[in-house]
């Protein structure tokens, strides 16, 4: 048996090889190359720089709004959804949505919320011009917090739903107002479904670059969409590992804050 | 089960009707004589059809099922494997640092997979196209599969092993009679997550398609550029169709592979 399992880790140790150290040591490695190939420290420079420190933050900050409004929506949710008549079937039902290619989902809100879409026609009836909506911070932050919900929901119901409810009785019974029930005792035996929800969605926010240019329309710059201006825009391909490995460095300190407890869905 | 309260219902309601009515809208309008997503005219089926009549959509919609199916299967088989691998490994030190190098695809954002996946291509000289598209897709979904097939593995008693040794089976008996089935449902688990990566990838196939070879997703992304095309309507309707029949027969495969070995089914 030991010999057998051992060689069945062959195929799977050189995948880890292959496409797991070799791409970040690349990265690296490119992050130290100017346009020419020759070594610099210039990318680095350049990143710390007034422009790219801008960038960063702002990337940091829709990241931060995207994660807090989509935590706002799906908590209740989650919670919600524990109490219903089969919890499972309105749960698939949540997650089917997330199932839809992203881009087709995406596509839709160019229409929802174009200038003659059907979000304008209701305002209209109640007085209002007809605004642009799109290319909007509203539209992004809406759209990426749609995509993003699924993937909060699921974590956090697993850990609602694994949570022993006679706690919940024991604090009611003891005087706990159900704020401070919900404070003291239900959140905090829920943080780690909390955790794994913020790690799915914080990280996808900071690299988003689909939906802020069919969205966006631009106007917003995250750090993916800086990466992806790098490499098949500008193909400076030196200055786009540069910002990589910063992502990177993102990616190892969750890692670590969330104790590697890594389960669910990625977002594209 | 406490009742929900009236409150709590509209919420919900109001939660599933935000989540569905992009879809819908989409498909509502796929059958929109008019050109636009606004107004509907009549009813008609021309963007379906315009959809079958266009050879190099359904040849992207071929590629795209086919990159799916066989990298799900390639990593299903490479996962498995690893998978089984990992559980044999006593050292724990060892054993913990391959699942933090296994999570490290899964965390990571998919603009820096395609980035360095485009790299290495590069590098090694694999042409663009279908190949790269195939072999980044078996990469970011291998880890899955682990992550799907492990616990199975870790909550099996080692003494089904040892009984089937002692009973005379051979190392691959054990494998194929013992294991393999006992760990199915994890397999089948990973297989269809590993599925519906690769049928919802955007960033990393459009870091390493080049040109010439194209997914749905990246095709939708251009023909969304360009404007409101009602043919991606139509196709948001197969889409949805072609979802819903894979949730149903997912849920059917793991209902009847529940039903064998008992084991709890994970939503």
């Amino acid at each position: 048996m030991q010999t057998r399992t051992r060689g069945s880790l062959i195929p799977y140790s050189l995948w880890i090889a292959v496409f797991v150290v070799a791409p970040i040591v690349l990265v690296i490695y490119y992050s130290l190359l100017d346009l020419n190939g020759n070594f610099t420290l210039d990318n680095y420079k350049n990143f710390f720089s007034s422009s790219y420190l801008t960038m960063t933050l702002t990337s940091f900050w829709y990241a931060f709004l995207i994660t807090l409004f989509t935590l706002l929506f799906a908590y209740p949710t989650a919670y919600l959804l524990t109490k219903t008549k089969h919890k499972q079937l309105w749960l698939i039902l949540i997650i089917v949505p997330s199932w839809i290619n992203l881009l087709l989902k995406t596509y839709a809100f160019i229409g929802i919320f174009g200038l003659y879409g059907p979000i304008n026609a209701f305002l209209e009836v109640f007085g209002f011009e007809p605004t642009q909506i799109l290319f909007t911070d509203f539209s992004f932050i809406f759209v990426a917090v749609y995509i993003f919900i699924p993937f909060m929901i699921l974590p956090i119901f697993n850990a609602l739903d694994k949570m022993d409810r006679s706690l919940v009785y024991a604090a009611r019974d003891l005087g706990a107002s159900s704020w401070t029930t919900f404070r003291r005792v239900i959140f905090p035996l829920t943080i780690d479904g909390v955790k794994s929800g913020i790690q799915v969605t914080f990280i996808p926010a900071l690299s988003l670059f689909m939906i802020t240019r069919l969205i966006a329309g631009n106007k917003v710059i995250t750090l993916g969409t800086a990466i992806e201006q790098q490499f098949l825009v500008a193909q400076n391909w030196g200055m786009g590992s540069t910002i990589a490995v910063f992502l990177i460095l993102i990616m190892v300190i969750s890692m670590l804050f969330t104790g590697n407890r890594t389960r669910g869905g990625r977002v594209r | 089960m406490s009742r929900l309260s009236n409150t709590a219902r509209i919420y919900l309601a109001i939660v599933f009707v935000i989540l569905y009515a992009p879809i819908l809208y989409l498909i509502f309008y796929s059958f929109n004589s008019g050109g636009t997503m606004n107004s509907f005219e009549s009813f008609t089926w021309e963007h379906y059809a315009a959809v079958f009549e266009d050879t190099r959509l359904i040849v992207i919609l071929i590629n795209t099922v086919l990159v799916a199916l066989l990298s799900a299967l390639i990593a299903t088989v490479i996962g498995t494997f690893g998978a089984i691998g990992i559980v044999s490994i006593k050292n724990k030190k060892l054993r913990g640092t391959l699942l933090s190098l296994n999570n490290v695809l899964i965390v990571s954002p998919d603009v820096v997979i395609g980035a360095s996946f485009l790299i290495l291509f590069t590098l090694i000289g694999v042409k663009l196209g279908f190949t790269s598209v195939l072999i980044s897709h078996v990469a970011f979904s291998v880890p899955i599969v682990v992550l799907m097939v492990l616990p199975k593995l870790l909550e099996m008693n080692s003494s089904l092993i040892d009984a089937a040794h002692d009973l005379g089976a051979s190392k691959r008996d054990v494998l194929t009679r013992v294991v393999l089935p006992y760990i199915q449902p994890g397999i089948f688990a990973g297989f269809f997550l590993a599925l519906t990566y690769s049928l919802d990838d955007f960033a990393v196939t459009f870091f390493v398609t080049g040109n010439g070879f194209s997914t749905l997703s990246v095709e939708i992304y251009s023909m969304a550029r360009a404007g409101i095309s009602l043919t991606v309507n139509a196709i948001s309707g197969l889409v949805f169709v072609a979802t819903i029949l894979i949730v149903v027969g997912y849920y059917f495969i793991l209902r009847r592979s529940a039903k064998h070995t008992e084991v709890e089914v994970r939503a």
